[in-house]
């Protein structure tokens, strides 16, 4: 038993760390919630650059051939910087689903090129408000061609490509569909995190194919996701601590009643218990990434377990920033609400904390059954 | 990162499991067990326990980390886990060395001289002797280094005189490590020397307190004159707030090899299939699918946490202040959970009859025994101020009596 990462594994960390501190300074993030602008491009160049799109990709279709663990570290270090970049979708979901259930054939036309970052992909599940069950989409699938509608998909707007769940004769599968095709339509909408847009992919009998041999793609769909929830809850998990950490600083310098905000026992028990609830999620974000590291059968019930934890104290920690920074917090000037928004978009992305809770429990008392 | 066993782990683990199954009964979900601090300790029981720490101290199963000089194996953090995992899942008499070997033992082996180690360690760890901790007072808890029993010298002896509060399992103790106050004219932390008095020495006198379960695991300890041989004193004069921190941590991280199956939701979740809420299973029903799943979150949480800070020690390093964590998030979750399955009851939530509760009152049980467990030990409140200042940094909060020497320092009634 070992719970901590390599030295190998905690080089790649420190090396992304130094990368995204001179390369990603909070400005970068604003600088695209306010812009028009869908991603910040020099940093995209810069994470392909450094070999981070293609991580778990294997050599051979031109990537790092390393492993999720990896991959994990830097998802952390992504998240503490809140990284404008379409990370999330492209790389745990995308480039994920083609790593695991792609053809040859469509290994070979789209791993090198997402290694390299000359395209984007995106993961489209949802299909409007209210929770979506992968196993109830509507979105159809027939004969090679795509019908439906999707909203909201993260990346959309940017994806040259999209993993669409969809339901066809066999019942649901994953579909492969270039978004510059004839019957696609990908309309903007309007985004609680603008720093990370969303869109609505419409389709009108686009041409599509199916991703690898028909299996069983409900299954493949709940694997693609369990390993993105394990992946995102490390820039969740990332994204706490940073926003801790910068609140914690703040209160030790800002003053009243002639003393640190940090010296009030009000404000040193809350900043406590969400220490302890942010290293709670990060036992539990650990025991997920080896999990899915060494496909494990617990992957299922680790995935739900670091999602819930990361996605919770996530939100907790963005809640608990604005209202220790006091009216500052509120402003649009300082960068509180940008973690509060993200916050809430990752907790949203790949389904709400309830939905990931009747999941657990179904994984839980199955196993035990 | 391997949360499997290594195969050495593995081996180990089928030799640790092979000599229990031969010396015990495993555990089942059945029964109601006392989850509690060491209440309920009756002849019997006191016979029990000695008796199985003898039996594990004879086939070298006992305080697995400590060094072969005193009777240990020097085994790895991970291995003692190990033990301790399989050691749960059998039934086993009540844990009543908990003191001695987490606390007492550790403490001796950093402060205590050689021949004080070789006189106590190796019958502490047999299990022939038990130990308890004589700290709190009764204007002294949180704030320990207020304590006023006095310890005055006398030649090679020091006489005590004063009041212990609380002291776990004094009544059938041997041994008890003593902080008392050498000098009330020094400021309240440097006037404290730290001591080992035997239990059954004359002018000690022990009176049982009844707890909130009904139990009797603590006590009240009077002082009147004893004397203690200068030869039981633990570090120099003048240190025994030094050498009690160093207790004090140890307390903390013994909780943290507690974790496990104690904090999991498998008993919550065999509960739920038993019981119905409007007709059909509680474990079917959505509502209670969903709060589960929240405590098996924090559960999970806390026992990985566990795990990682074991990591930790094999890598060599000292239990720290993270260590608090453990208990603070630990117990709440148990009393969270045990309220929770109290409530599935319904209006059966408030009997604990063995016939006629639900899991025969073991919910009960644990809801009265875990307020005690947020208390001892460091209550929430002081885990939250070493998690605080410690941990994070922030500034210590501010104290009235700073500075000034102990006998000048305002008390309450
Ligand atoms: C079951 C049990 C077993 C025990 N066994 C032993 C034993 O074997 N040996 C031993 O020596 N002691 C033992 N104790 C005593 C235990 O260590 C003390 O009860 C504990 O440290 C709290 O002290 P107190 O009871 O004096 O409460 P107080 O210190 O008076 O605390 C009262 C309340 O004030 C809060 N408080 C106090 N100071 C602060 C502060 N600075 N900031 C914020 N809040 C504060 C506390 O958190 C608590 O809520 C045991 C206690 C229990 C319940």
């Amino acid at each position: 038993m070992n719970f901590d990462f390599s030295e190998d594994q905690k080089f790649v960390q420190r090396t992304a760390a130094e990368y995204l501190a001179d390369h990603a300074p909070l400005s970068v993030c604003r600088e695209v919630l306010e812009s028009d602008q869908p991603y910040a491009q020099e940093l995209w160049k810069g994470a392909a650059a450094l070999g981070w799109l293609g991580t778990t990709i294997p050599e051979q279709y031109g990537g790092a051939g390393l492993g999720y663990l990896e991959l994990a570290v830097i998802a952390e270090e992504v998240g503490r910087v809140l990284a404008p970049i379409p990370f999330g979708g492209s790389v745990y979901l995308a480039t994920e689903a083609l790593i695991l259930a792609g053809s040859p054939e469509q290994k070979q036309r789209y791993l090198p090129r997402l290694a390299a970052g000359e395209i984007i992909g995106a993961f489209a599940l949802a299909e409007g408000a209210g929770q979506t069950a992968a196993d109830r989409v509507a979105t159809r699938f027939d004969h090679g061609t795509l019908s439906g509608s999707k909203v909201p998909v993260l990346d959309g707007g940017v994806a040259d490509f999209a993993v669409v769940v969809a339901r066809g004769e066999q019942g649901i599968s994953l579909a492969l569909v270039d978004l510059d095709a004839e019957g696609v339509s990908v309309e903007p909408v309007t985004c609680f995190d603008p720093s990370r847009p969303q869109a609505r992919l419409e389709f009108a009998e686009a041409p599509a194919q199916q991703l690898g041999e028909a299996v069983d793609g409900l299954a493949l769909v709940e694997r693609v996701i369990d390993g993105a929830a394990v992946l995102t809850a490390f820039e969740q998990l990332g994204g706490a601590a940073r926003a801790f950490d910068i609140t914690r600083q703040y209160l030790l310098e800002r003053y009243a009643f002639g003393r640190p905000v940090a010296s009030f026992q009000a404000i040193k028990h809350r900043l406590a218990d969400l220490w302890c609830e942010i290293e709670l999620a990060r036992s539990n974000c650990y025991y997920g990434a080896w999990a899915l590291s060494c496909g494990e059968a617990e992957l299922g019930v680790a995935a739900a377990v670091a999602r819930i934890a990361a996605s919770d104290v996530f939100c907790k920690a963005t809640q608990e920033m604005i209202q220790m920074h006091g009216g500052v917090g509120y402003t649009w000037e300082f960068d509180c609400h940008l973690f509060y928004r993200r916050a809430k978009l990752l907790a949203a992305s790949l389904g709400s904390t309830s939905g990931w809770k009747r999941k657990l429990m179904d994984r839980l008392t199955q196993a035990a059954a | 990162m391997d949360f499997s066993d290594t195969p050495e782990e593995a081996a180990f683990r089928v030799q640790a499991r092979t000599w229990l199954e031969t010396n015990a009964t495993p555990r089942t979900t059945e029964g109601s067990e006392y989850e509690s601090l060491g209440e309920r300790i009756g002849e019997a029981e006191l016979a029990a326990a000695k008796g199985w720490q003898k039996k594990k101290a004879d086939a070298g199963w006992a305080c697995l980390h400590w060094p072969r000089a005193f009777g240990g194996r020097d085994a790895t953090p991970i291995q003692t886990v190990i033990w301790s995992q399989e050691e749960a899942r059998f039934k086993t008499p009540p844990n009543i060395y908990l003191i001695g070997h987490g606390m007492a033992g550790p403490t001796l082996m950093i402060h205590g001289s050689a021949e004080q180690q070789q006189r106590w360690l190796p019958r502490m760890l047999s299990g022939e002797e038990v130990w308890c901790q004589l700290f709190s007072e009764p204007s002294a808890g949180s704030d320990l280094a207020g304590l006023r029993t006095s310890a005055v010298r006398d030649g090679d002896y020091w006489v005590v005189n004063g009041q212990k509060i609380w002291t776990t399992g004094a009544q059938f103790c041997d041994w008890g490590i003593l902080v008392a106050r050498h000098d009330p004219g020094l400021a309240k932390h440097s006037g404290l020397t730290y001591f080992v008095v035997d239990m059954r020495s004359p002018g000690i006198e022990i009176r049982p307190i009844t707890q909130i379960d009904g139990g009797q695991g603590f006590n009240e300890v009077f002082f009147t004159d004893v004397r203690i041989p200068d030869s039981n004193r633990i570090g120099e004069v003048g240190e025994g707030w030094r050498v009690a921190i160093t207790t004090l941590m140890n307390e903390r991280a013994t909780v943290g090899t507690l974790s496990g199956d104690a904090f999991g939701s498998a008993d919550l979740i065999d509960l739920a299939a038993r019981l119905e809420v409007d007709g059909a299973p509680a474990l079917a029903n959505a509502a209670v699918r969903e709060k589960i799943a929240s405590f098996h979150v924090i559960a999970k949480g806390v026992e990985l946490t566990g795990r990682r800070i074991v990591s930790d020690l094999s890598q060599g390093k000292m239990p720290g202040p993270e260590a608090s964590l453990m208990k603070l998030l630990g117990a709440r979750l148990i009393q969270d959970m045990a309220a929770y399955a109290m409530d599935l009851q319904g209006e059966a939530g408030a009997m604990v009859g063995v016939d006629d509760a639900a899991h025969q009152g073991r919910w009960q049980y644990r809801y009265l025994a875990i307020s005690g467990f947020r208390i001892a030990g460091g209550t929430d409140e002081v885990l939250r101020n070493i998690i605080a200042e410690r941990v994070l940094g922030l500034p210590a909060d501010v104290r009235a009596d700073k500075g000034m020497a102990f006998r000048d320092i305002p008390r309450g009634g």
